[in-house]
């Protein structure tokens, strides 16, 4: 089949690899029809996440036909479904306290150690994203292996077109775990940083929370303007002091909740985000971590930092002592997708959410690597690029 | 290298190369309290001995009993120690076939020393194997529905001259190491009913792999 590899630093290629296997019981095999590149995909494009290998396949944002199942699979041929990016076993503590993203099965055993060196504990398994968390073939192919598809994958009704439904493999549920995480009340003023797919969702779901007021903070002004049509109102960094900007705009009293839909290539001139991007060159592991670090002096004492953008490594220089002093509370990690899943299906199946407004290209499976140095480079205009397998060439659009 | 000669080396269960009954004994009673404090011995910077202690909790979302029973089952062990080729029962003992390095295996006979039903098994190795082994694992209520908490604990002291050599070459693959992916294994094949693989073809799986290695 042919699959997205990666071989390097910006280098991406559409190889012909060898079409994946049942293996496990519970395994399914998909026909992928849509596939996303995620903000995430660029920092395995940028090389500042450890752990990936040439030739490894990347994509975590797929959907696509069932067409063929292990013996304990629920799975039926011909169903189309979305898979969530997060691989989950259903049985362990993690997984049934619906921490899915946290679940112990799904990484294998011999994957573990270097996560565990990292971060005390091993990460679970996710499609496409390093060996750190399992070295799973991802979803930017013709085809996929699906492990525990009895768990993950949520069937998709057939008048949901594809460009409705794809988003709830990620970054939908993970704009939404985003704002829960804020705890948002009625009355409350909500900033978040980062006007990318995840930001994006972040905002619609923060209205729908019912937020008084969400202010969006990027230099794009194409990603600000989506921003605005979402009911935001918007702050350009390249031009406002956001701090003092966010004091304003809530009253003198700072945001009762922040969202960093940034992670860890956070743009910005700050002197300590230029040495971070020197020490990321030069890999030693440093995350550039100045949205982050804005929103916890722009929260309000008592106010609540919520992380969904990614981090992998250490940072210099973080605030912890506003973090303290001010009393604040940090949630954070990989979404557990398939908490959200049914739910959002319902809320897009009712029209209270649409994730169509941010695709801006549809390209062939085989310009996969034009669509990545795009969505890196021209990040304004780029907001989100499906890559469709069977797509021909010329009908991109 | 004969097949007297390597214990349980190399295996999860087999790593134990035990300095004798006597220290295992004491050894065995001090598991849970090494010392002044309440943690387990193998967790002291220094556990004041001699001898090389590999040991291991996980929690499994099983009852007790069903993991005693898989686990007394010795033959059902090669399925998550990657290292067992097969564990047969022979007049009461059992015969653990153990993959060595450039091909070759070994075996190894066991006898069951104490076992009490659902809570714990311990096995040492019989006094004609040139290598004494002991191992033990124990299963304990967690708290609420957690399920069970599994401790393997093993005791090994590699024997000095060319044997210790071979076994210590035998020991690359780290017993720790060995003893932690075995029993996420378990824990696997005991949650999910399968042990999780990122292979991506039938002839990249973990099988595969380890037979090629092997040679
Ligand atoms: N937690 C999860 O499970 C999860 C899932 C998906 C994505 N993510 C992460 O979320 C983050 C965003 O993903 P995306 O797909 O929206 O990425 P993206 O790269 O498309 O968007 C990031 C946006 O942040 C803006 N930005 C950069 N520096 C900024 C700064 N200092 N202040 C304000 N805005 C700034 C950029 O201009 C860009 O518009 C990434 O880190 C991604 O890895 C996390
Ligand atoms: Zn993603
Ligand atoms: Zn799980």
């Amino acid at each position: 089949m042919r699959a997205l590899t990666w071989h390097g630093t910006h280098d991406v290629r559409v190889d012909t690899v060898d079409d994946p296997e049942i293996i496990n019981p519970r395994d399914a095999i998909l026909k992928i029809t849509s596939t996303a590149i995620c903000g995430s995909d660029l920092h395995l494009y940028d090389g500042v996440i450890p752990g990936v290998l040439p030739g490894d396949v990347l994509g975590h944002e797929f959907m696509g036909e069932v067409v063929e199942t292990g013996s304990d699979s629920t799975l039926k041929k011909g169903q189309r479904v979305v898979v969530p990016f997060t691989i989950a076993c259903g049985g362990c503590f993690h997984c049934n306290i619906k921490q899915y993203s946290a679940c112990e099965n799904s990484n294998p055993a011999e994957k573990q150690d270097m996560s565990a060196t990292l971060y005390g504990h091993p990460m679970a398994g996710l499609f496409g994203y390093s060996h750190l968390t399992g070295g799973y073939s991802g979803g930017q192919a013709e085809y996929v292996r699906v492990p525990f598809s009895d768990v993950g994958p949520i069937v998709i009704p057939d008048h949901l077109e594809d460009d409705k439904v794809l988003f709830l493999s990620d970054i939908l549920p993970t704009g939404w775990m985003g704002a829960e995480n804020a705890e948002i009340e009625p009355d409350d003023t909500v900033a978040v940083w980062g006007c990318g797919p995840v930001g994006l969702f972040a905002i619609q779901s923060a209205i729908v929370m019912g937020a008084s007021k969400v202010i969006a903070i990027d230099h794009y002004p194409h990603r600000l303007e989506l921003a605005k049509q979402l009911g935001a109102e918007v702050i350009d960094f390249r031009k406002t002091d956001v701090r003092e900007a966010l004091m304003e705009m809530s009253g003198g009293i700072g945001c009762d909740a922040v969202i960093d839909a940034v992670g860890m290539e956070a743009h910005g001139f700050a002197i300590d985000n230029m040495l971070d991007i020197a020490k990321q060159k030069i890999g030693i592991g440093a995350d550039r971590a100045s949205a982050l670090k804005q929103a916890i002096l722009a929260v309000r004492p008592g106010g609540r930092v919520s992380i969904p953008g990614v981090y992998g490594g250490m940072t210099d220089k973080f605030p912890l002592g506003a973090l303290m002093e001010k009393g604040l509370q940090v949630r954070t990690g990989q979404t557990h997708v398939q908490r959200y899943t049914k739910d959002l299906l319902e809320k897009i199946e009712d029209g209270m959410l649409d994730t169509t407004f941010l695709i801006s290209h549809r390209l062939p499976l085989e310009d996969a690597a034009r669509g990545y140095k795009n969505f890196r480079e021209e990040q304004d205009s780029w907001t989100k690029v499906i890559l469709k397998p069977g797509m021909e060439q010329e009908k991109a659009a | 290298m004969s097949n007297r000669n390597i214990g349980l080396a190399g295996t999860i269960a087999g790593v134990a190369l035990a300095a004798g009954g006597a220290a295992f004994a004491g050894f065995l009673s001090q598991r849970r309290k090494g010392g002044d404090d309440d943690a387990p011995l193998y967790t002291r910077k220094q556990p004041g001995t001699d001898n090389a202690i590999v040991g291991r909790t996980v929690t499994i979302r099983k009852p007790r009993a069903e993991l005693y029973k898989f686990w007394r089952d010795f033959q059902n062990l090669p399925q998550f120690m990657e290292n067992v080729e097969t564990i047969r029962e022979e007049g009461g003992a059992h015969v653990w076939v153990i993959k060595a390095p450039a091909g070759q295996t070994v075996n190894v006979k066991t006898e069951v020393s104490q076992d009490r039903e659902n809570e714990m098994i311990a096995w040492t190795s019989l006094d004609d194997s040139d290598i004494e082994t002991n191992g033990e694992v124990s299963f304990e209520d967690a708290p609420g529905d957690r399920g069970t908490r599994v401790s393997l604990v093993m005791f090994y002291d590699a024997p000095a001259g060319e044997l210790g050599r071979a076994i210590a070459k035998l020991f690359q693959r780290e017993p720790q190491v060995q003893a932690r992916h075995d029993l996420k294994r378990f824990k696997m094949l005991m949650e999910t009913g399968e042990i999780a693989t990122s292979a991506h073809t039938k002839d990249q799986t973990r099988k595969a792999k380890q037979q090629e290695s092997g040679q």
